[in-house]
C-alpha cells in the first residue's frame, strides 16, 4: 500500500512496541491534527493490517482531529482555515500556525 | 471522553512512565477492559525526526550542503541534475542521493553526467526516509565543501511529511502537469523553499498560466522563492545557479566549506 499513512500506522507500532515492550495493547488513541498532512481515514484503514503480527493486534484505534488555528501576522486575526491552504480573510498568506501540524501518540490502552 | 488520553471508560490503574507528561490535572478511572492507560504524548514521527537531526548534524560536521529535491514522477528533476552537473562542472562538487522504487536507470544518468550517486530502491515505499538517507550518505561519502542532492521518488504528497536531515528543499513543478499542481498538492509546496517550475520551452504548446502557477505558489508557500527553468533550453538556469551558490555561501562554516569555483576558462 503506497500510501505515507502505512508508514505512519508503522511508526506508531515501532514507538508504541519500543516504550512498552511486550504489552498487549488495547487502544492506541492518535491526535491527527488537520494541518498535519496525514488522513485519518486512511490511518483506520491500514491499521489493522499493520498491526496484525504485532503486540497491537486487535487494538482498537481512537482518533482526535484537532482543527487548525491560525493568527494573520498582518491584520491579527485568529482564525480557523477550512482547508489546507492557509488564507486569512483579509486575504494574506502570511499566516502563523497556532495549531493543527499536531501528529502525535496520546496514549495507549494496555490490558 | 478525556480530552487529553481519549479514554471513554472507567478505570483503576494509570501507569505514566519516565520523561512523560502526567495528566493528573483530570484523573479519573479508566474502564476494567481497556486495563492501564500509559500516557506517550510522543510525535509518531519522532524516530524519523531523530535519525534526520543526526542526518543534519554529520552533514554539518563534513560542511556538505543537502537538498531535498521533490516532485511528482517525470517532473524534470534527474535532467535538471544533469544539466546543473554539466554546467557547474569544475565549479561545484556535486553528489547525489536517487530514490526510486525500482532499478538505478537515474543512478546511470548522473553517473554519466559526473556526478558521485547512490541509488535507493524503496520497493514499495511511496517516500524517502531518514534512516536510508542516512545509509546512503554514508555510501555516497560526499567531500567537505560539497552539495548532495536528495532525489526524493516521485511523488507529490508522502515526502513532504518526511525530515531527511537536508538544509532546504527545492520542489519541481512541471509545465506539462498543469498548473493548478500548487493548490492541489499544497502540503508539499507549502514545505518548498523554492519551487522550480520546469519544462518552460514546451510553454509555446500548452495553455499553462504561469502567473496563476507563480500567485497560487504564493498562497499556498509564501516564503518560497520560484524560478522558471527549462533543463533543455537553460533559460532561467543562471538563476538556479545563483540560488544554488546563495545556498553554499550561506551554509558554510567559517573556514570550512571553499567557496564556489570562479567559471572555467
Amino acid at each position: 500500500m503506497p500510501v505515507h499513512e502505512l508508514a505512519i500506522a508503522e511508526s506508531v507500532i515501532d514507538t508504541v512496541t519500543e516504550r512498552l515492550p511486550g504489552a498487549k495493547v488495547t487502544c492506541v488513541h492518535l491526535e491527527i491534527g488537520a494541518l498535519s498532512g496525514v488522513v485519518p481515514d486512511s490511518i483506520r484503514f491500514c491499521f489493522d493490517l499493520a498491526t496484525e503480527g504485532t503486540d497491537l493486534a486487535g487494538a482498537r484505534l481512537e482518533i482526535s482531529e484537532p482543527p487548525a488555528q491560525c493568527r494573520c501576522r498582518g491584520c491579527g486575526t485568529d482564525f480557523q482555515p477550512d482547508g489546507p491552504i492557509v488564507l486569512c480573510p483579509c486575504g494574506s498568506p502570511d499566516v502563523a500556525v497556532l495549531s493543527g501540524e499536531q501528529l502525535k501518540i496520546v496514549s495507549v490502552s494496555v490490558a | 471522553m478525556c480530552g487529553t488520553c481519549g479514554c471513554a471508560g472507567e478505570a483503576d490503574i494509570r501507569l505514566l512512565t519516565p520523561g512523560v507528561v502526567d495528566h493528573e490535572d483530570h484523573a479519573h478511572p479508566h474502564g476494567d477492559d481497556e486495563g492501564r492507560t500509559v500516557v506517550l504524548q510522543e510525535k509518531v514521527l519522532a524516530r524519523n525526526d531523530g535519525l534526520a537531526q543526526q542526518n543534519r548534524n554529520w552533514l554539518r560536521a563534513r560542511n556538505v550542503l543537502a537538498i531535498n529535491l521533490m516532485s511528482s514522477p517525470g517532473a524534470g528533476k534527474t535532467t535538471l541534475l544533469e544539466r546543473t552537473a554539466s554546467d557547474l562542472a569544475g565549479r561545484l562538487v556535486l553528489g547525489v542521493i536517487e530514490g526510486d522504487q525500482e532499478t538505478a536507470l537515474d543512478a546511470e544518468r548522473i553517473r554519466r553526467a559526473g556526478c558521485r550517486v547512490v541509488q535507493v530502491n524503496t520497493g514499495t515505499g511511496c517516500h524517502l526516509d531518514a534512516a536510508m538517507v542516512g545509509r546512503a550518505l554514508r555510501s555516497l561519502d560526499p567531500p567537505a565543501g560539497s552539495v548532495v542532492v536528495i532525489e526524493n521518488v516521485g511523488n507529490l504528497v508522502c515526502p513532504a511529511l518526511f525530515d531527511l536531515g537536508e538544509a532546504c528543499r527545492v520542489v519541481l513543478a512541471s509545465v506539462t502537469e498543469g498548473a493548478d499542481k500548487p493548490v492541489k498538492y499544497p502540503h508539499m509546496f507549502a514545505v518548498a523553499d523554492l519551487v522550480v517550475i520546469s519544462k518552460t520551452d514546451l510553454l509555446p504548446y500548452l495553455d499553462f498560466d504561469l502567473e496563476r502557477c507563480i500567485a497560487d505558489i504564493g498562497r499556498v508557500s509564501p516564503g518560497a522563492n520560484v524560478l522558471p527553468v527549462s533543463a533543455r533550453s537553460g533559460d532561467g538556469s543562471g538563476q538556479w545557479y545563483d540560488w544554488l551558490r546563495d545556498r553554499v555561501s550561506r551554509s558554510a562554516s567559517p573556514g570550512g566549506r571553499p567557496p564556489w569555483n570562479p567559471p572555467m576558462a
